[in-house]
């Protein structure tokens, strides 16, 4: 019987199957920010343990608050970047060099496929855009990864997802997402792995993809992952040149990893990707979602363009494209947030943070910042966001504020309306 | 091994995310004493109120899909912080129960009939529970009523339990 790529992972990773259905497996890359982190710095050094199982595994980065907003965030900081020049760990992205984490990593070619990947941060869906298994745990599973290089996990099943057809023009990845977890629920996916399939994943960049399997969790998943193929080989070629002498030797090697024809999956659903329309959340969860073209007339004081869902250079051209040549709402304050400094150069080199800041978007370094309400645009009581941030939890962007989440098409057309509209009167 | 019996705290609703059980905000905090201080802060609930409600409680009861949303294991921490070992719900999201065992604490599911039965009987009284780790039974009881609940931990979240959590198994095992 044929496997699915959880499974291939899980065979070749295991280092120990403590009972039926639990695996401990070897890791090759932990992630790390300033978040998450210090805690387990912190108790490895309480405990006389302070070493890391391989330094070249270890990928760390200042990006939740950046730079520093006050002295217990600087702290935070200090701790992650002393910990990574003791343990020569060579990959600590500081501040002027940082962007977001799940940006960031992709983007420097720290993913591979068939890879196990474990950060203290939930959205480490993401790198299963690569197909890889790369899980959010806390703190603990980050120390105990950190000092052996090892994280446990119960077997997930899969379902898979499987999307035929197109997206229809001003129809994008995040609201194929969000209509993926209005149909399964918060809590649909969980202790399951997603599998994305089908002609509108394979169409898509890795770009596309990240923002899919991105917010996998919000569904209540393990990992969210896509099969790796040429897209996957041609976003990767820098970085594995000189471990192939040619693409296809990548490709077939990557293709280990690809799920059987007849491999078992928990549940498998099917969509028409035309029946897909620009969609916003509407209440505190990621599963209550709604045509954009359903809502009232819903007044909005901040549009918010960022974060590891939707803060890549694709993300920025779209946007942009919707902006240009023209000027957001007088009600609305605009805040764009390119994910990494790569993104942030490449945008000025195309004309788009021009775009944004003749439109009237305050353009700010890469951070997480508002997304999670620490810094960066954080809403008063009362006030209402369009985000293209991952997660709508009541007070999320600040006490007492409401954030729709939505495409960056979406939200430049909203900032430019001042009220929640899609991006159909602007494109072309 | 840590005390997972006292009184409970009924949650009555599905998908308490980790943003309710500790903001962001707080993230910053490195004392636990702190970060206890604002547990469950944001949560909205008819009925609840955190500043009088979770002071002198030992045990959560809940529904659906406890624990979703971040990673952050400063919700167990905040949890514990305020003399609270144990979750029960319907279901949990898989990081926040992974967080709680490896805390040494538990995040043990009951089926939605048990759990109706104790919201239904219980949640409008003063309730206690008992938790037997090694039976592995529940014994909920009021000045009038008592009802015994068996749970189920594998052989492996046992360990884990009695040694005190993941870093102490993993660091004689691996």
């Amino acid at each position: 019987m044929g496997q699915t790529t959880a499974q291939k992972i899980f065979q070749s990773h295991q280092v120990d199957q403590p009972e039926p259905g639990r695996y401990v497996l070897k890791l090759d890359a932990v992630f790390c920010h300033e978040i998450t982190t210090p805690g387990a710095i912190l108790d490895l050094e309480a405990r006389n343990k302070d070493r890391v199982f391989d330094p070249s595994k270890i990928k760390a980065v200042i990006d939740h608050v950046s730079p520093a907003k006050d002295s217990k965030t600087a702290m935070q900081g200090k701790i992650l970047r002393d910990w990574a020049r003791r343990h020569r760990i060579k990959n600590f992205f500081d501040v002027g060099r940082n962007g977001v984490c799940h940006a960031l990593f992709p983007e420097k070619g720290f993913v591979r496929p068939g890879f196990t990947i474990i950060m203290g941060d939930s959205h480490t869906c993401t790198h299963g855009a690569f197909g890889a298994f790369a899980a959010g745990v806390g703190t603990t599973d980050l120390e105990v990864g950190i000092l052996k290089g090892v994280c446990v996990f119960r077997e997930p099943s899969t379902m898979k997802i499987e999307v035929q057809g197109e997206l229809k023009p001003g129809v994008y990845a995040k609201d194929l997402i969000l209509h993926i977890i209005g149909t399964i629920g918060v809590g649909g996916a969980t202790d399951k792995v997603l599998e994305f399939h089908g002609d509108v994943i394979d169409a898509m960049t890795m770009e596309s993809r990240m923002t899919l399997s991105n917010m996998a969790v919000e569904a209540g998943a393990t990992s969210g992952i896509c099969m790796p193929d040429r897209t996957t080989v041609e976003y990767l070629w820098p970085f594995i040149k000189s471990d192939y002498s040619t693409p296809e030797e990548a490709l077939e090697d990557f293709g280990r990893y690809r799920s059987d024809p007849d491999a078992e999956y928990s549940d498998v659903i099917t969509m028409d990707a035309r029946e897909v329309v620009p969609l916003s959340t509407f209440g505190y969860k990621p599963d209550q979602v709604k045509p954009i073209a359903d809502f009232p007339e819903t007044r909005i004081d901040q549009v918010y363009i960022g974060s590891c869902t939707n803060g890549r250079l694709e993300d920025l051209r779209v946007a942009a494209h919707v902006l240009k040549g023209r000027r957001i709402a007088s009600t609305v304050r605009g805040i764009l947030s390119p994910a990494t400094p790569e993104v942030y150069r490449q945008a000025l080199k195309e004309g788009l943070i021009e775009i944004f800041m003749d439109a009237g978007f305050c353009v700010t370094n890469p951070t997480c910042g508002a997304c999670l309400g620490m810094s960066n645009g954080v809403l008063a009581e009362g006030e209402v966001c369009a985000s293209t941030t991952n997660r709508n939890f009541n007070g999320r962007m600040g006490k007492g504020g409401m954030v729709h989440l939505m495409s960056p098409a979406s939200a430049a057309a909203t900032a430019l309306a001042g009220h929640i509209t899609n991006s159909f009167l602007y494109a072309g | 091994m840590k005390r997972f019996s006292g009184e409970v705290l009924f949650l009555d609703r599905n998908d308490i995310n980790t943003d309710e059980i500790i903001p962001a905000k707080y993230l910053t905090e490195i004392t636990r004493e702190i970060l206890g201080s604002h547990l469950l802060e944001d949560l909205v609930l008819e009925g609840f109120d955190p500043a009088v409600d979770i002071d002198g409680k030992g045990v959560i009861v809940s529904r659906d899909n406890f624990g979703c949303g971040s990673s952050r294991e400063h919700a167990p921490w905040a949890i514990e912080a305020r003399g609270i070992n144990i979750v029960i719900a319907t279901s949990f999201s898989r990081i926040f129960r992974q967080n709680m065992l490896n805390c040494g604490m538990l995040a043990v599911e009951v089926s939605p009939e048990e759990c109706e039965y104790l919201f239904s009987h219980f949640s409008d009284k003063r309730v206690n529970l008992k938790t037997n780790a090694d039976t592995l039974n529940f014994i909920f009881s009021t000045d009038t009523e008592e009802v015994e609940i068996p749970f189920y931990l594998t052989q492996f979240e046992k360990d884990l339990i009695k040694v005190g959590g993941w870093v102490e198994y993993a660091d004689a095992a691996y």
